[in-house]
């Protein structure tokens, strides 16, 4: 298990700095000097204009720069935004929210799915498997802006449900709109792969012996069938993790979420090299974090990964 | 031993009824002149025999008539006649979806909008075609340190959601903003999926006994890759291109909606929606119909992707 961890990590460093070059390559390439437009319409002095220049590390070739900026990022700072903040002072104030709103997320996505995916799985042909695959054709080819406003306009304004817009501070009740339009936007995939899986484990050696010795279908449904359907499910639940928080982005300006996307989606409207290539990197950053340990639970689940090479 | 095998075996024109006489006659009997079967006819048997498959290859191939001929569809140019005077106005007489909030008609922005989504789409899954067939396949095929090295080019940007990613691209070339380069955006970051399922496909086909064939007769490590692995390794390519094709038309209007997609003077269905959502609550139309348009391209897209999966997969056909 050790082994597999150890690996697992080694195998992610190469992926992380490939994407944190990568990111920081396109942004480097972003036409227009970044301090120009902290003056507006005014000339700057030229001797301010050389300071702060230095101070970002503008006037270093590319590749020290980047060097700088991953030097920086393993030590967990992140840099300074444009707007005087520290950057980590701004995750540390936004990330929590969509964190939250992730989690919210992420929980009514696995309850929903699972539900869905086993009674379907189960019921295979019939009625309910057809209306839930009808249902997640629908949610794939809906992009997510068009479910926000359609959970905006008939749930928030029509209905009265629920409030159409988040604001600061936000509770789990204010949250439960977007995150359950997130969670739509999600739970196509998952809700096939634990249909398949469901009717691949149910017609499996063992759980005909787990009937044939006598088990109700109230133990032989949770414990043989579910529990052993869950493996392929868990690496998609991970997956979507990380695809929530990019989906934010878009969600969290629609209601109004003061989270990461919000504030990243604000920095790169005014060309924040800096707070752009930092929220990416933390984002991605986040992601393969996800998937790590996804990989690692999966390890957990299925004793076959953890042994083999 | 011979005796005894001698005694007890029967005399054959006791027990064995000649060929011709049993109904086995007609499986046995072999017709020079069929076509020989293969993945590719039975997958079209199998298609045509689907009602879901006709109905989205009808609404797509009707998607891409309006999107080459729309002057067939809306006569009148897009914008040709907006009136402030019918801002947000209903559906009139010859404008049957009613006016954005510039007084424009609906009806013909979505027809004329439809070219975009759609060449953005198939650009873009050219591009993942091609990146994708050619890492995946020289992984898989090669494998070692060739796979090491392209495998870990793809997680790299596997590992960059490519929303986020094109996002930063089009801030980046933001004076260059066109259907060609939002493409570019989109697909440099979604191929991995594509290379993906190949090598996986390519890592299967390579250990079977045609191949070991091939190499027995003497043909090139290239030569097998390119005539005999790949061919039978595309199938799952192809419904990863469906499923990338829906993505990139959705990526498409997610960036023109964010605003770092393409311009606004360009006819969109993307940057409609994003000028219709600011009446949202009073005026849902102009929001309604190009959205519209946007989810029945993308369903009938995903259907077909649908349809190609059964039909292209003989693990699904087997367990209907």
């Amino acid at each position: 298990m050790l082994y597999y961890l150890l690996r697992r990590i080694l195998q992610a460093i190469p992926v992380l700095i490939g994407t944190t070059f990568l990111i920081y390559f396109m942004v480097f390439a972003m036409p227009g000097n970044p301090i120009l437009g902290l003056f507006g319409d005014k000339t700057p002095n030229p001797a301010l204009l050389a300071r702060l220049e230095e101070q970002y590390h503008l006037d270093q070739p590319f590749f020290l720069q980047y060097l700088n900026y991953l030097w920086n990022v393993l030590h967990g700072d992140f840099g300074i935004s444009f707007s005087g903040q520290s950057v980590n002072a701004i995750l540390a104030r936004t990330f929590p929210v969509t964190l939250k709103l992730a989690m919210v997320a992420i929980v009514i996505e696995i309850i929903v799915a699972l539900t869905l995916g086993l009674v379907s799985g189960l019921r295979k042909g019939g009625v309910f498997d057809a209306t839930t695959l009808v249902f997640s054709l629908l949610l794939i080819s809906m992009p997510i802006f068009v479910l926000c406003f359609i959970g905006q306009f008939f749930f928030a304004v029509q209905l009265g449900w629920f409030s159409p817009t988040v604001g600061a501070n936000p509770s789990f009740s204010r949250l439960l709109l977007p995150a359950i339009v997130l969670a739509l936007f999600v739970i196509a995939t998952p809700i096939r792969l634990a249909r398949s899986s469901v009717i691949e484990t149910a017609s499996s050696d063992f759980v005909r012996t787990a009937y044939s010795k006598g088990l109700s279908r109230g133990r032989v449904i949770p414990v043989h069938i579910l529990r052993n359907s869950l493996i392929p499910v868990a690496t998609q639940f991970g997956a979507d993790f990380g695809i929530l928080i990019v989906g934010a982005t878009v969600t969290e300006g629609i209601f109004n979420v003061p989270g990461v996307g919000n504030t990243l989606y604000q920095a790169i409207i005014r060309g924040e090299r800096p707070t752009v290539v930092s929220f990416v990197t933390v984002m991605v950053l986040i992601y393969l974090i996800v998937n790590i340990l996804i990989d690692l639970l999966y390890a957990v689940l299925d004793p076959r990964i953890r042994y083999a090479k | 031993m011979p005796s005894e095998r001698g005694a007890s075996a029967p005399t054959p024109d006791h027990f064995v009824a000649d060929v011709e006489e049993t109904p086995l006659a007609d499986i046995d009997t072999v017709r020079l002149d069929d076509r020989p079967s293969n993945l590719w006819i039975d997958a079209w048997r199998d298609l045509r025999k689907r009602p879901i498959f006709w109905i989205s290859a009808v609404v797509l191939l009707f998607i891409v008539v309006v999107a080459l001929l729309p002057n067939l569809f809306a006569s009148a140019p897009p914008n040709s006649d907006c009136q402030l005077s019918n801002s947000n106005g209903g559906p009139s007489a010859g404008h049957p979806l009613g006016y954005t909030l510039q007084g424009c008609d609906i009806y013909s922005r979505v027809v004329h909008g439809t070219s975009t989504s759609l060449s953005v789409g198939v650009v873009v899954i050219i591009l993942t075609t091609v990146l994708g067939v050619v890492f995946g396949a020289l992984a898989g095929y090669y494998g070692g340190w060739v796979d090491a090295i392209l495998s870990r080019a793809g997680d790299i940007f596997f590992s960059i959601p490519y929303i986020l990613a094109a996002v930063v691209i089009m801030s980046v070339l933001s004076e260059y903003r066109n259907v060609f380069v939002i493409s570019l955006a989109i697909g440099l970051f979604s191929w991995p999926s594509t290379a993906r399922v190949l090598r996986a496909e390519v890592l299967r086909v390579k250990n079977s006994d045609f191949v070991t064939a091939s190499t027995a007769i003497g043909i090139s490590r290239f030569k097998i890759l390119l005539q005999h692995v790949l061919p039978n390794a595309i199938a799952p390519v192809i419904v990863v291109t469906t499923i990338s094709l829906a993505a990139a038309i959705t990526a498409e209007a997610t960036l023109s909606y964010l605003g770092v997609g393409l311009p606004g003077s360009t006819m969109s269905w993307g940057n409609d929606i994003s000028q219709g959502q600011r009446d949202l609550r009073s005026h849902p139309l102009p929001l309604v119909w190009p959205s519209l348009a946007l989810v029945i391209t993308v369903l009938s897209v995903i259907l077909l992707g649908e349809a190609l999966r059964n039909a292209l997969d003989p693990r699904a056909r087997a367990s209907r």
